[in-house]
């Protein structure tokens, strides 16, 4: 390289400091210290102090001693925690697949010429961007036991005769929750599906459809398989948020009726904020931990096969 | 692509596309109908006979007007304002660097740092939370916006860093390299070349991260506690909210008026934030 003597000329004339970030290593490290900063005093000394928080008797106001495994025997026998999970594993496998499936048809929708298309497009987004809490106040409105517009319409359509009380009931205050985190969901689906499908060439339908392919058959065979490393991704944030969501049940029911309706997350509330319950509301909130890593590490692992076939 | 008559256009998709929007929108129309109608109309039982419930003939402010005048709703929007707007600048200035960082230059353990940024990214706020407010305690953060200032970039900056990182590394290193062959140092390089060709990324992540700032709850229910530092989604579940009653007319007006801002901001940027969402898929 001829060229290198006038960089290293000009930067005799640079102060020491910008010098040293001439060098990559120095520069990296410069450029990733603010990141490292906030990231290791408010994720990786939380997660620290929160294990040992869960190996504790801590309560509000009282440090509490080292007691070990203790706090997670005590949940692990508690049948509320074990509904928790159950409802988790049920809220999180049922939204994912209806969120997939709606918002792939959504996708297939959008995916096409038509007038208004921009506008319809941005219209959509708007359950996914407005704060979460206030849309689910609008749901819950909406699903008032005695105001219910819900019930409203269904008796106007004759299909019942009485009031449905829907977040009475802890089968249908779940469903209702499903619901509406399916609301929410589907935009996110559909319009990053939409990206995926507007990457895959119309040349490989014309040539599929040559062949002699029926519409279902060239969804099968050709953009499904194209669509998956994009739909694998997007499903694991999906999962991620949804397992460890918070706000649509603590609007909705607060966990009821009777903790009927808890994640992991409202009811680890409800120990360590609710009653001051610290430590094992600590151990809760990282009993998502495990789950969480493993369904990661097989998600992220299954992409890659995917993205290296 | 849609081959056949005119009444399959409509059933396989203009009818379907029609219901997706009615449902996806509906809770914002009765958002709206709600904000506006007085409470003699509000509180009609659901199969009473004279129930309107898609229209109101008497439109009213009171709700709106109850919310500034009988609670801190003004407040409110201005702390989630400013802890928005300052945590997400944060999260840029970081995630700008480390996303630099990491897609540009060579350095030792460089692939190890990128998954370890996009674990923390998948880290869910809610697994933190109890040890992060006795942290944030013991700091002497608690009830003031810097305990959410400083927390939001948790999850934030991964974010803006994965994003970054994906534009980054779609600009030409030759780029890079010319600017050094005519003499630039290498900070002067990333500050003045690359960085401006990435605006359109630091654009996409800010909106983003604003929006997801304006959407966090569960740090500020849990840090904050004096009625008067509360954000919008906080003030508006505590404060309307009095045991068992609820404030329907002024909570519906609450969540309307808190979605505006970022509706407006979104309204702005749609391209911008449908960009930065799909770019933070790819993998």
């Amino acid at each position: 390289m001829t060229v290198s003597a006038l960089p290293a000329a000009e930067s005799k004339r640079l102060s020491p400091r910008l010098r040293k970030l001439e060098d990559e290593r120095w520069l990296a490290l410069a450029l990733l210290a603010p990141t490292a900063i906030l990231l290791g005093l408010f994720i990786a000394y939380p997660f620290f102090e929160g294990v040992m928080l869960s190996l504790s008797s801590a309560r509000v106001g009282q440090p509490g001693e080292f007691v070990g495994l203790k706090n997670f025997h005590k949940i692990w026998d508690d049948s509320i925690f074990r509904t928790t999970v159950w409802n988790t594993f049920w809220y999180t496998g049922v939204t994912t697949v209806f969120k997939l499936a709606l918002g792939l048809w959504l996708a297939i929708l959008l995916n096409r010429h038509f007038k208004g298309k921009a506008i319809i497009r941005a219209f959509i987004l708007l359950p996914f961007i407005i704060p979460t809490v206030l849309s689910t106040f609008a749901w819950k409105w909406m699903f008032d036991p005695t105001f219910s517009v819900i019930n409203w319409t269904l008796f106007q359509l004759g299909l019942i005769t009485t009031r449905i009380n829907w977040l009475g009931d802890p089968d249908l205050a779940m469903t209702s929750i499903i619901i509406i985190n399916i609301w929410r969901g589907v935009p996110f689906f559909a319009i990053t599906l939409l990206a995926g499908l507007q990457t895959i060439s119309p040349e490989l339908h014309e040539a599929a459809a040559i062949d002699g392919a029926r519409p279902w058959q060239r969804f099968w065979h050709v953009t499904w398989p194209l669509l998956m490393p994009v739909t694998l991704v997007v499903v694991l944030f999906s999962v991620i948020q949804t397992f460890a969501d918070f706000q649509l049940v603590y609007v909705m029911t607060g966990g009821g009726p009777a903790n009927a309706t808890h994640l992991f997350a409202t009811y680890a509330y409800q120990l360590g904020i609710g009653t001051g319950l610290l430590a094992e509301g600590a151990a809760i909130s990282l009993a998502m931990f495990p789950f969480l890593f493993v369904i990661v590490v097989v998600q992220l692992l299954y992409i890659r096969r995917v993205e290296t076939r | 692509m849609i081959e056949g008559a005119l009444w399959r256009r409509w059933v396989f998709y203009n009818i379907p596309l029609i219901l997706f929007v009615f449902v996806l929108l509906f809770p914002f129309y009765w958002m709206i109908v709600t904000t506006f109608r007085p409470d003699g109309e509000l509180y009609l039982p659901w199969n009473a006979p004279n129930y309107m419930p898609f229209w109101t003939n008497n439109p009213t402010l009171e709700h709106i007007l109850y919310l500034f005048e009988e609670t801190n709703f003004a407040r409110w929007m201005f702390n989630t304002m400013f802890i928005a707007l300052v945590s997400t600048i944060i999260s840029l200035f970081c995630g700008v660097l480390a996303g630099y960082a990491l897609a540009r230059l060579n350095f030792p353990y460089a692939g190890g740092l990128g998954t370890a940024i996009f674990i923390t990214y998948l880290v869910p706020q809610t697994l933190l939370f109890i040890p992060l407010a006795e942290i944030i305690r013991n700091f002497q953060l608690g009830d003031t916006p810097w305990s959410l200032i400083l927390t939001y970039p948790t999850f934030l900056i991964p974010f803006c860093t994965w994003l970054m990182m994906g534009y980054f590394k779609a600009i030409p290193k030759e780029l890079e390299e010319c600017a050094r062959i005519d003499g630039a140092s290498r900070w002067k390089a990333m500050v003045y070349i690359i960085i401006p060709v990435a605006v359109p990324g630091i654009l996409s992540s800010g909106i983003i991260a604003f929006t997801l700032s304006w959407n966090e709850f569960i740090y500020a229910l849990v840090f904050l506690s004096s009625p008067d530092q509360k954000t919008v989604p906080v003030g508006v579940t505590s404060e309307l909210i009095r045991g068992d009653v609820f404030f329907w007319g002024p909570l519906m007006a609450g969540a309307l008026l808190g979605s505006i801002p970022v509706a407006i901001v979104y309204s702005f940027f749609v391209e911008h934030y449908v960009s930065g969402l799909t770019g933070s898929v790819k993998g």
